[in-house]
């Protein structure tokens, strides 16, 4: 079995500079087939110049990349298998919407029937809703019915993989759930393989098979969604995806010392100077009556959000803790005041440790 | 005292518009209308213009008809020519050149307007004449060349002439093609040169059309590159408007050519405008 029966793009040992500026630094990474994976990351970490290089837009500097079997590097744009979604959608304004989406149809040679193009781009605009709006200029539609377009446009050429730079981005947030979840369901009735830039990682952790998180021009973790929020493989990872409390602690054997003395258990081998991260729905606090624990504090501010409660807490020589409660019941006493002291608990299974 | 909003802002308005509404109605718009007025008159014995109502002038038109057609001819296909020769040096400037110099570039276009189209043209005089290049092609074995005093001579000033105002308009244009537009024709499929045909020429239309349409116009009018290129030989609407009103005195006529001239400029600009508009799929066309 050839590696491309298993994966759609590879990228081996790959680095692009710009002048002396690296975007991308020595990245390896396998697409499988069919899957929908996102490469997340904060702007300037290298994941629009990785779509950008599938796309044929950028050449590596270093380093190859492959589509199927095919090393691609030297293959120009409109000669690869792909199709991508631009961030600002790219549709020519001078067409009306069907010839927008028959744009990649009729490029094709040998050529296509021109009744097979219609058939095609009708049953590509019914795919994403847009039945009717055939004739329309594109400057007549809404941003969403602009973003369905630049779909329609791509999917119509049945790419093996349908790259799409930041396609959600200029939605507003309701627009922008209706296409999360319209993506994924496309994805799964195409069957093609997605590969989505985003910033958002909310939008990477709902959407994809699959997250590659990315900084600095570097990967830092591949893998599933639940594993990199509950397992981040670095500190960088905790903090972007998701939120993260740290504190730096001296790890020693059977526990974990803090800035304030106090000491948790703990039983991994670390030694020395190590950050504690943990997630705020795996801490829980509760009103400390006489009986503190080993992190007491005090609330400073609630943050409200009805099924759940945000607080940040306090603790005197250690730091600021964000703990996130789920109310359970609607217990008009179940949250508590700013200014009330309290202690924190947490689940010792979600406490992660890093090298400082 | 006090102004309402409204007040004010028309206040604005009337400052901004004012002294160019004021100009334009002084030297455009009545002398304009003293041209109708006087192109429906009659020209007094003594020449110039004498009142009247009649339509005979407009009746004597086809007496011009070989200045009126050599015009139309020279017109568009003058512009045409210019087309050829501004359009890939446009294209060169907007997408090909160099950023770093591309200011320069586009200014370096406009240079030949620091000085007079007369002295410029004069120079072709004497590049064309026969101690010119026809001197240098007799060194080389090609004697007897005559330049000077051709149609292609015409041809020749009018292209050098009125290029820089073909340039600019289509610079414009395709400078704001967004070139994510050529990225996205390329990914789906379309060569550099399909995607030239497919994205970049529709698109940059609207300027093809807005230079086309300005140089014609100017043309329509011009007198002094035929006059001094093609040995005046050959008679256009520019030199029959120039022997009317001040040789031969004949204000009406001449006023009546004028009319037919304007009308006809009018209708060519209306048309040009519709078709880009319908071609490009918008109406964003800037007239430089």
């Amino acid at each position: 079995m050839s590696a491309s029966d298993i994966h759609d793009i590879e990228f081996r040992s790959v680095t692009k500079r710009y002048g002396d500026v690296t975007a991308v630094t020595d990245i390896n990474l396998a697409v499988p087939k069919g899957a929908f994976v996102a490469l997340l990351g904060p702007s300037g970490c290298g994941k629009t110049t990785c779509l950008r290089m599938i796309g044929g837009f950028e050449q590596p500097s270093e380093g190859d990349v492959f589509i199927g079997d095919i090393r691609v590097n030297d293959l120009p744009a409109y000669r690869r298998p792909v199709n991508m979604v631009f961030q600002h959608y790219a549709l020519f304004p001078h067409l009306d919407v069907e010839n927008n989406v028959a744009y990649g149809l009729r490029q094709q040679r040998p050529r296509i029937a021109s009744a097979e193009i219609g058939k095609r781009v009708g049953a590509a605009l019914e795919m994403v809703r847009l039945t009717g709006f055939g004739r329309r200029r594109i400057h007549e539609l809404s941003g969403g019915q602009q973003q369905r377009v630049a779909l329609a446009r791509a999917i119509v050429n049945k790419p093996k993989v349908l790259l799409l730079d930041e396609p959600l981005a200029a939605l507003d947030r309701k627009l922008r759930t209706d296409m999360q979840m319209e993506l994924q369901s496309l994805q799964r009735d195409l069957g093609i393989t997605f590969l989505l830039v985003t910033h958002d990682q909310e939008e990477a952790l709902s959407m994809s098979d699959l997250v590659c998180v990315m900084s600095a021009g570097r990967i830092r973790q591949f893998a599933r969604p639940q594993e990199v929020y509950d397992r981040p493989a670095d500190l960088f990872v905790a903090d972007f995806v998701g939120k993260t409390n740290k504190m730096t602690v001296t790890a020693e054997p059977g526990l974990l010392r803090l800035g304030n003395g106090a000491t948790l258990p703990f039983a991994g081998p670390e030694r020395g100077q190590a950050v504690l991260a943990l997630r705020p729905e795996a801490m829980r606090i509760a009103r400390s009556g006489a009986s503190g624990g080993p992190l007491v504090g005090e609330v400073t501010h609630r943050i409200f959000l009805g099924s759940l409660a945000e607080y940040s807490v306090a603790v005197p020589g250690v730091g600021e803790f964000l703990i996130s409660t789920n109310r359970h019941g609607l217990d008009a006493n179940d949250l508590i005041e700013p200014g009330e002291a309290v202690s924190i608990g947490y689940n010792p299974e979600a406490l992660r440790l890093y090298p400082a | 005292m006090a102004m309402t909003i409204a007040t004010r802002k028309r206040l604005v308005t009337a400052l901004l518009i004012g002294p160019s509404a004021a100009w334009l109605s002084l030297f455009l718009v009545l002398p304009f209308i003293a041209i109708l007025v006087f192109s429906v008159g009659e020209r007094a014995p003594e020449g110039g213009y004498q009142a009247a109502f009649t339509f005979a002038q407009f009746m004597n038109l086809p007496a011009r008809a070989t200045a009126f057609w050599n015009t139309m001819i020279l017109a568009p296909v003058g512009a045409f020519f210019c087309l050829l020769v501004a359009y890939p040096t446009a294209y060169y400037l907007a997408i090909k050149a160099p950023a770093r110099y591309r200011m320069l570039l586009v200014s370096l276009v406009v240079v030949p307007f620091w000085t007079s189209l007369l002295v410029r043209t004069y120079a072709w005089i004497f590049i064309l004449g026969a101690r010119g290049l026809p001197n240098l092609l007799a060194l080389i074995g090609l004697p007897d060349v005559r330049l000077l005093n051709t149609p292609g001579a015409v041809l020749l000033g009018i292209v050098y002439g009125y290029l820089p105002l073909m340039i600019m308009p289509i610079y414009v244009s395709l400078e704001k093609l967004d070139c994510r537009l050529l990225e996205a024709s390329a990914d789906l499929g379309a060569s550099p040169v399909r995607s030239f045909f497919n994205v970049t020429l529709p698109l940059s239309l609207p300027g093809v059309a807005t230079g086309v349409a300005l140089v014609t116009i100017l043309l329509l009018g011009e007198y002094l590159i035929p006059q001094l290129l093609g040995g005046g030989k050959v008679f256009f609407i520019g030199n029959a408007l120039v022997d009317l009103f001040l040789q031969s005195r004949n204000w009406p006529y001449g006023s009546a050519i004028a009319v037919t001239l304007v009308s006809v400029v009018v209708l060519i600009i209306t048309l040009a405008m519709r078709l880009a508009w319908r071609f490009a799929g918008t109406r964003q066309v800037d007239l430089v």
